[in-house]
């Protein structure tokens, strides 16, 4: 129900539990999860008391993992079987990544996206991730001691929709109910713009292990509104240790490796960079399996030299995005930096001269995505109503259809604000065509050929017509989490044929349940509990919304045969809940949901009149 | 459902249709909106109200968009007094008109190959006093005179200039990258 924002002010609805949800950074090299505990957003950390879990998976043979420090230190050693980087590879396929050589992996070519072989069997990178984001939601719900009601997980904000997908996939796989996807700069100014009453034009420099983003945001009374975003969803920290790396093999005259030489030069190398951070110069030594020993000096003056063209790549973005927000370096009041790769000092000063001012460092660049994710999943969860806040993001890409010779027409151009639909209306070129393949490509180049082929589909059963008689309109629909649907109607003749199509990316429902069921197969007592508990809490929140929705306007929007009705489904529903069939508790959740349907829309309705008619005309003139 | 789709731009976001209006009220209004039907809003309630409110946030976005850029807001409004512009089909314009384009083009051309950045960003702020003058003309054929004919004529021409802001912003990026 609707309850949240239409209360009168000091009407507050009447007080619920605090409903637990997390914000989850899911990232390249490191991950966290956190919360808001007592008003304030906090990082839970493991029992060791450590906050990051490195991103890193080790399979073994009977199926089970390892993920965190414990995998991390066993990927030298066993470098086939621990996935390092798994973001790297999400809704990629293996012709999408260009430093396979350098990689200790056996790929698997598979439509879509790339898999890994392990000892366990071949694993996608949607299912590491997921293992990632269980440890993740183990973590929260034992530090929290109850089950979540949903997450915010966290995207590059120049993430496709492939990625994205692929990403939600991960969470559902992982059992987490995702609350939204949010873009990683957003979260990070939400973090910053609610902690320093921010206003005015900021820019988030976003520097992580495998990706950049840069976002150019308004901040102005509770309202982040994204103007522009761009990025390079495969420029990272990581890519600033190939080059150490790159530059350690040319110093040391080495040639072929071993995965496990590999892996542990890679190690040196990241090693070196963060000690760099601190230090003019740094030594790197290493004993190789052949017996070669590595012993080399590295200064801030040659790594800087050495990544000089990495940093100047994050600056064609940045200017991209200024000029799609009609601004200048100038007009930017502050400059937040967010990604542990921004402690390199060389970016600092790149950072610094381009926007002609000392970025902003206040905030832990390790933490502040995921303490911004949690404000928001604190809110998304209906957690708070009172001072409250509007996210207004964009998508980050083009998306257009494939016109005759291979071009592409866009239909949704990139920074378009989101939610966004638009409608194209196409026609048959053939006399008694009854079918045309619609083919829906994500990017910015005129070619086909160079843009991501997100869905091809074909719409068939058109009536035969003359050439030109059909009139087929084709709806794309971005939704809040950056997600395309598309769906196509041919409207000529009364005739109306609705489909929907989702990216070809993503799984298929089928294809997680499976893995669902794989992986949770000597969990099935534990699972059905689980169900039961889930569908109670749904039912008693969805009682209690009506109840509170009820008592705010129900007289008002209600006659007395639709107020019996909706009292009659919430006694169903009380009933059912006692029930420990959680099928039955869901059948009277989605019956009560439809008879309180119109009231919802009746509230939403007066919502919107209340917004348009609520400011009297002199606060204009004033 | 007694969601009311048909509404028009101009009286979802409660704006008198013209070409010159508030804009800091229509952002107002549009902010309030969308704090109210954002699916933020709505993520923890159910499958029908999230789709309600994403359709509603769309809406809102759509009429927005609209009517915040000059140009849409001038289409949209000739729209509704029936002047469809056929933009793809009627391309007839003044040989005066076209020869300007063509001036143009070639400047923007020469610039490109010559990666000359400071000409490019000269023609790019030429091209905006141009582009301001036209929308002046606008506002006067739209708000007093209601001639939408000729307004139509100058909505057209508008549009072949924002094709050459494209271009130049292409050649920008291309010098950039």
């Amino acid at each position: 129900m609707a309850l949240l924002q239409i209360a009168e002010p000091g009407m507050s609805a009447a007080p619920h539990q605090h409903r637990l949800a997390v914000g989850i950074d899911l990232g390249t090299t490191n991950s966290l999860v956190a919360t808001v505990r007592s008003g304030m957003s906090v990082v839970l950390h493991d029992e060791t008391g450590r906050a990051l879990l490195p991103s890193v998976v080790r399979y073994h043979a009977d199926g089970s993992t390892d993920v965190g420090y414990s995998a991390q230190a066993m990927q030298s050693s066993d470098p086939h079987n621990t996935i390092v980087s798994a973001k790297r590879f999400m809704g990629r396929g293996l012709h999408d990544l260009n430093d396979v050589g350098s990689m200790p992996y056996q790929f698997v070519d598979a439509p879509g996206m790339v898999q890994l072989k392990t000892v366990a069997g071949v694993k996608s990178p949607v299912e590491a991730s997921a293992e990632i984001l269980k440890v993740l939601r183990d973590r929260a719900e034992s530090a929290l001691g109850g089950e979540l009601v949903g997450a915010v997980i966290t995207v590059p904000a120049y993430f496709d929709d492939a990625q994205r997908q692929a990403t939600k996939d991960a969470a559902r796989l992982a059992g987490l109910n995702v609350l939204r996807l949010l873009n990683e700069p957003t979260a990070a100014a939400v973090a910053y713009g609610l902690d320093n009453a921010a206003e005015g034009v900021y820019a988030v420099y976003d520097l992580g292990g495998g990706t950049f983003d840069i976002s150019i945001l308004r901040l102005s009374k509770g309202v982040f509104e994204v103007l522009a975003t761009n990025g390079d969803s495969a420029l990272g920290g990581d890519d600033f240790d190939h080059r150490v790396y790159c530059w350690i093999l040319e110093q040391a005259k080495l040639s072929a490796m071993k995965p496990q030489d590999a892996r542990l030069l890679l190690t040196r190398a990241r090693e070196a960079k963060e000690d760099l951070t601190l230090r003019p110069e740094v030594r790197i030594n290493a004993v190789l399996g052949t017996g070669e020993i590595v012993d080399l000096t590295l200064t801030s003056e040659i790594f800087t030299h050495i990544t000089a063209s990495l940093v100047s790549k994050t600056l064609v973005p940045t200017k991209k995005a200024l000029r799609d927000a009609n601004l200048e370096p100038e007009d930017v009041k502050g400059v937040v930096m967010v990604g542990g790769a921004t402690r390199m000092p060389q970016i600092q000063h790149a950072v610094g001269q381009f926007f002609r001012q000392e970025p902003l460092n206040n905030l832990d660049p390790d933490r502040v995505v995921a303490l911004g994710a949690a404000i928001q999943a604190n809110v998304l969860a209906g957690n708070r109503s009172d001072d409250d806040w509007l996210l207004l993001d964009v998508i980050p890409l083009s998306l257009g259809l494939e016109t005759m010779g291979g071009l592409v027409e866009k239909v949704i151009p990139r920074n378009s604000t989101i939610p966004v639909a638009r409608a194209q209306e196409f026609t048959t070129y053939k006399d008694g065509q009854t079918a045309m393949s619609i083919h829906v490509v994500q990017g910015e180049r005129e070619l086909v050929s160079d843009c991501r082929s997100l869905a091809k589909f074909e719409l068939r059963g058109i009536p035969p017509m003359v050439a030109g008689g059909a009139r087929i309109r084709v709806t794309f629909q971005v939704d809040a989490d950056g997600l395309l649907s598309v769906s196509a109607r041919e409207k000529s003749n009364g005739v109306e044929a609705s489909i929907v199509v989702k990216p070809s990316y993503g799984l298929g429902d089928e294809e997680i349940t499976q893995m669902l069921r794989t992986s949770q197969e000597n969990a099935k007592a534990d699972m059905a509990a689980r169900a039961l508990r889930e569908q109670q809490v749904e039912a008693g929140r969805l009682i209690e919304a009506i109840e509170a929705a009820l008592s705010e306007n129900g007289d008002s929007l209600l006659n007395a045969a639709e107020r019996a009705e909706i009292d009659e489904g919430m006694a169903a529903l009380r009933l059912a809940m006692k029930d420990p069939n959680h099928q039955l508790i869901k059948a009277q959740i989605e019956k009560l949901n439809q008879i309180s349907e119109v009231f919802a829309a009746r509230r939403m309705d007066q919502g919107v009149k209340k917004a348009m008619t609520g400011h009297k005309l002199e606060e204009w003139e004033a | 459902m007694n969601f009311d789709f048909s509404k028009n731009h101009f009286e979802l976001l409660g704006i008198t249709p013209a070409y010159q209006i508030d804009l800091i009220r229509l952002e107002q209004t549009y902010r309030d909106i969308q704090s109210q039907v954002h699916p933020d809003k709505f993520a923890h309630l159910n499958d029908a109200e999230r789709r309600l409110s994403m359709q509603w946030s769309t809406q809102a976005n759509e009429a927005y968009q609209t009517l915040r850029h000059p140009l849409n807001r001038a289409r949209y409004l000739l729209h509704l007094n029936g002047f469809e512009l056929h933009e793809e089909t009627n391309t007839a314009m003044s040989p005066a008109f076209l020869m300007q384009q063509m001036e143009w083009r070639e400047a923007i051309g020469e610039a490109r190959a010559a990666k000359d950045t400071s000409e490019l960003e000269h023609l790019s702020s030429k091209l905006r006093a141009d582009v301001q003058a036209q929308q002046q003309q606008l506002a006067g054929l739209l708000d007093s005179d209601k001639d939408f004919e000729k307004a139509a004529q100058v909505v057209r021409e508008l549009k072949f200039m924002e094709k050459l802001r494209e271009e130049i912003n292409y050649a920008l990026e291309a010098l950039e990258a």
